[in-house]
């Protein structure tokens, strides 16, 4: 199976268990449980080729130009994680199935859980490090929803937010390691990258990119000082604890640095940071493992503290080390998967996971204290099981390690590191399960069903098998696992139980002794543990946490603080000193051209412009009288437009600008008139600075734009030349639209249509809620007069309105070569509704309206993509077009070209896009049934006193017209 | 054709007068009512300048942009009539 189809499945499947749920968990599971089998078997396609050492690849240039290319590569290393990743994923599935109550969303975790997947197998499948880096953040975003899966428990929440900050800033440090890994290379694929062992230690970006890439996978892998998050990550449900914990999440970090192995390691930085780092946190983790009171908090210091021991052998740089870094990683997989997993039944079946109020409960659990016992002793190190090999292999290389010229250290730590490995191993078994048994657990405990045992069965199963049988059963996987760490040729090495008396023997007696004792004396220790000021790291990070978001917030309610005129200011500020930066240290040309002469008509329209702003500023505060100066401000800016040869600005202009009044009038209404005083006078003062400076530089920078030659050609010139032979239009600004920039147009009017459908969604639910009630008492700031409808207006714009649809008509048939086109058109038609809205009313205009607004709409965009898709059918790119000619006897020849139909969805989009958002604002004011019924107020028929009794000549009042 | 042009530059003038007339009712009336008028009256001697330009430059491109904007300019006026009649544009 393709590894592109392997890396993906688990994201094509996840859609299935959420809508299969409907269907019942058991469906919901197994198609979760299908899509890990099938991703699983693909992957076992190509066992064969990986165990004999081979590399399966599958390449596909995804962004060639940013060096991201969508490369897969499956080595030794990729095949064991995806091994553990989707097998250990399959158990999990089948044993949340049982473990999640009925009140659990089941779809919605296993959604999660494959997203999580396939993130994880894209992880250790990738060859491109960029590609590695999307999925490394997809694993951190999945996690963070599996971890906060209990969305009503608070520390779930904490938890998942809490391994989210920690994990998601490890990884943006890691994208800067890699950057920089990726720019000594000159290649972002790993397989180059790994062949450049020297020019990467030799770079002097080497340590940087070390430490950044190194702070990535310590988060990730709980390293102390970023050990705090995994604990409180247990919040989680169990099933999430035992997949993150034990085969994935976690290891991830691990599997980045054997990954980086060849080409980061042997050097005494990565020695000296990376093995001191795993050695302080095994023997951390595993000195507050031992003192947990909650089973899944010591499972998870002790996670820490194995995570931290194969981070230990993987820094110590040596390729024995590293197998048995890998070695470790697989029985680790195996052991605590199984033990998490029996936790959570001991959780689920007796109530409880606090070690305190539990105790023999072996006879009532026997298949669980079986499971739990052979993967605890597993873990403490027990012959002859998978834990003692690889911890013996670790004891050993502990032996030949130099630290800072000291030959005890690294031994020492590393026994006490196993002592109390031991001790909490053992405390785990005695403490749960041997012991008296108690009248007081919180449910009767007994053992589960096989749909929960069943998978930490198979599990312990594992670790017995490679315990007895190391060589034969995990010697080919490691090997090959071990060969892709290491990068070449592994040294000899004997994966056996017995290896004769040697020294690591001696230490491993040493440790299991030690921890019977430690167990011993577990109730003295405690009191003394419990007496010991320690530090809190949860209150420390939400210390940390706040002082960062008060740094944050500082920053940014000082920049914004919800003043208009301060943001401005503050923008204002900055261009200005910037365009003053580049003035005073750039250079310019002498003027090139000669300024027109200024005839007396546009010096008025300036006068007019000018003395409009500035009146604008001075009666500022009323906001209508405002409205109308800025009426004087858009004529003026549209007959400009004209002046200066651009009629369809113009046309634009000025339908836009009669819209918009519209449109701020509607919302006038609901405001007061008049707007509060808000600026001090010394802040005016500050602010007319600003502005006079920043008005004179701009106004400065235009003349001297315009005095002078372009720099560089214009695309004008383009335009011009090709508009008539290219896009069939002598209109330019119409084909620059509709052709040229015809994907540009295309996204606007799908962002215009999506404005006016939020405005829509806004408007409706605002007036489904309590406002409406509101809304519909309100008083006017004002006496009203009483003619809503009046007679002159509703007859007016009743006859305008054919002529209006005619110009619209006419201005968008000429568009292509003469000024006009769909957006213009589309205006005219809206404004031409919209009088009908305001002289008839909205009850007299929706009663008439025989289309929907949201549909027209729809239609606009789905007829400029068919144009669109059109030119695909002549193997043209998405929205080329033609055009030709056409000759229908009466009619005079005319030309025909796509680009009208694309127009027409333009036509349409606009169209809807106005007249959906302000009838969404006009609703606001509406009051159905409480203004007048007759668009025509005044009916001299219907006014007239009722003639008392009936006779032949009774003019009969005319009832409702509608 | 010398008498249009002289016709065209004093109708210019009379336009351009009327433009800055309108400008300063809209600066210095009372209430807005009057300064909507005087918008108003702008918005067609602004028409008028258009159409007097193409006069003169006997280009048919204004013709356009001034029927559009005589056609819309007046829903601008009706709207700030019915603002201040009834408060709410569309009842």
């Amino acid at each position: 199976m393709s590894l592109f189809l392997i890396a993906a499945l688990p994201f094509l499947g996840a859609i299935f268990p959420a809508l299969l749920i409907r269907a019942g968990r058991n469906a919901s599971a197994s198609a979760a449980g299908l899509t890990s089998f099938l991703a699983f078997t693909g992957l076992m396609i190509h066992a064969p080729t990986i165990l004999s050492g081979g590399v399966v690849t599958a390449r596909f240039d995804w962004l060639p130009g940013l060096g991201l290319n969508a490369n897969f590569m499956l080595d030794g290393l990729g095949f064991l994680f995806a091994t553990l990743i989707l097998g250990i994923g399959m158990l999990i599935i089948l044993y949340a199935r049982f473990y999640l109550s009925r009140h659990d969303p089941m779809g919605q975790f296993y959604t999660y859980l494959l997203l999580f997947q396939g993130a994880m197998v894209g992880v250790v499948l990738s060859d491109n490090i960029l590609l590695l880096l999307v999925f490394w953040e997809l694993t951190s975003l999945s996690s963070f929803l599996l971890i906060g899966y209990w969305k009503h428990l608070p520390a779930g929440r904490q938890g998942a937010r809490m391994a989210l900050a920690v994990t998601g800033s490890g990884g943006l440090a890691m994208i800067a390691g890699m950057l920089i890994l990726g720019h000594i290379v000159g290649s972002y694929d790993l397989s180059v990258i790994l062949q450049n062992k020297e020019a990467i230690q030799a770079s002097p970006w080497y340590l940087p990119a070390l430490l950044l890439i190194l702070l990535g996978c310590f988060t990730k892998s709980a390293q102390f000082p970023f050990h705090f998050w995994l604990p409180h990550a247990m919040a989680a449900p169990t099933p999430v604890s035992a997949y993150l914990h034990s085969a994935t999440m976690v290891k991830a970090g691990l599997f980045l640095m054997a990954r980086m192995w060849p080409v980061l390691a042997g050097t005494p930085e990565w020695f000296y940071i990376v093995a001191t780092t795993g050695l302080v946190t095994m023997v951390v983790g595993a000195v507050i493992a031992l003192f947990k009171d909650d089973l899944k908090a010591l499972l998870a210091f002790s996670t820490v503290s194995q995570l931290g021991l194969i981070t230990m052998l993987l820094g110590f740089g040596t390729k024995i080390a590293a197998v048995a870094a890998v070695f470790h990683i697989v029985n680790h997989a195996t052991f605590k998967a199984a033990l998490f997993m029996s936790a959570g039944i001991v959780d689920h079946e007796t109530g409880t996971r606090d070690i305190k109020l539990l105790g023999g409960l072996r006879r009532m659990m026997p298949i669980t204290f079986g499971i739990a016992l052979i993967a605890g002793l597993s873990m403490a190190g027990i012959p002859p099981l998978n834990g003692f090999i690889s911890k013996e292999m670790m004891l050993e290389e502990t032996i030949h390690t130099v630290w800072l010229d000291s030959q005890l250290v690294v031994p020492a730590l590393a026994i006490i590191g196993a002592l109390f490995s031991a001790a909490y191993s053992f405390r785990y078994i005695a403490h749960t399960f041997l012991g008296p048994e108690r009248e007081s657990y919180p449910h009767a405990p007994h053992d589960p069903g096989p749909g929960l045992w069943l998978s930490p069965a198979i599990l312990v199963f594992l670790v017995v098998i490679i315990g007895l049988n190391s060589a034969t059963v995990a010697g080919p996987i490691v090997k090959a696992a071990a060969g892709a760490v290491v990068g070449g040729e592994l040294p000899e090495f004997k994966l056996k139980l017995w290896h004769g008396f040697t020294p690591a023997l001696y230490m491993s007696i040493v440790a299991v002794l030690g921890g019977l004792l430690l167990l011993a004396l577990h109730g003295h220790l405690e009191r003394v543990w419990n007496n010991l000021p320690r530090p809190e790291a949860k209150a420390i990070f939400d210390a940390v946490i706040e002082a960062l978001t008060r740094l944050s917030r500082t920053i940014t309610d000082g920049l914004h603080n919800g003043v208009i005129s301060r943001y401005a200011a503050i923008m204002v500020a900055f261009t200005v000193g910037i365009g003053y930066y580049a003035y005073a240290t750039g250079t310019t040309g002498l003027p090139t051209r000669v300024p027109l002469e200024a005839p007396i008509i546009p010096i008025i329209g300036w006068i007019c412009l000018v003395v409009a702003t500035l009146a604008i500023m001075w009666f500022h505060r009323n906001r209508l009288l405002s409205l109308v100066l800025i009426g004087v401000v858009g004529l003026i800016v549209s007959m400009a437009f004209n002046y200066l040869s651009a009629p369809d600005l113009a046309l634009t202009q000025i339908s836009v600008e009669v819209v918009t009044m519209i449109l701020l009038l509607l919302s006038l209404n609901f405001m007061p008139t008049e707007t509060p005083v808000d600026s001090t006078k010394a802040r005016k003062l500050r602010d007319a600075a600003i502005s006079i400076v920043a008005g004179l530089g701009a106004g400065g920078l235009i003349y001297a734009l315009m005095l002078r030659d372009f720099a560089f050609p214009t695309i004008s010139g383009y335009h011009l030349a090709n508009s008539y032979k290219g896009g069939g239009g002598t209109n330019v600004v119409n084909v620059i639209l509709v052709d040229f920039r015809g994907f540009d147009t295309f996204g606007e009017i799908i962002v215009l249509g999506i404005a006016a459908l939020v405005i829509f969604a806004l408007a409706e639910s605002v007036l489904s809620s309590n406002v409406r009630a509101y809304l519909l008492n309100r008083k006017p700031h004002w006496p009203q007069s009483g003619d809503a409808h009046p007679l002159m207006m509703v007859v007016v714009t009743r006859v305008m309105m054919p002529i209006a649809l005619m110009v619209g008509a006419y201005i968008f048939f000429r568009g292509h070569n003469q000024p006009g086109g769909g957006f213009i058109a589309g205006l005219v038609v809206a404004i031409a509704f919209l009088m009908q809205y305001m002289a008839s009313g909205y009850t007299w205009t929706i009663e008439r309206q025989r289309f929907y607004y949201h549909a027209t709409i729809g239609w606009g965009v789905l007829i400029a993509a068919a144009t669109g898709l059109g030119a695909w059918f002549n193997d043209m790119p998405f929205l080329t077009s033609d055009f030709g000619y056409l000759h229908w006897p009466p009619l005079e020849e005319f030309e025909w070209a796509t680009a009208m139909l694309f127009d027409t969805g333009v036509f349409l989009a606009v169209l809807g896009a106005v007249l959906l958002a302000l009838d969404s604002l006009s609703r606001f004011a509406w009051q159905p049934g409480i203004q007048q019924e007759y668009p025509m107020d005044i009916n001299p028929q219907r006014d007239a006193p009722p003639v008392p009794g009936p006779g032949p000549d009774t003019v009969i009042p005319v009832g409702k017209e509608t | 054709m010398i008498i249009m042009d002289y016709a065209i530059y004093f109708t210019f003038a009379c336009f351009g007068a009327a433009v800055m007339m309108c400008l300063w009712r809209i600066i210095t009336a009372d209430g807005v009512g009057t300064r909507v008028l005087a918008l108003d009256t702008m918005v067609i001697n602004t028409i008028a300048l258009m159409v007097l330009y193409g006069l003169l430059l006997g280009t048919e491109i204004f013709f356009e942009a001034a029927m559009i904007i005589a056609m819309l300019g007046f829903v601008s006026t009706v709207a700030y009539a019915r603002f201040m009649l009834r408060g709410n544009i569309i009842e």
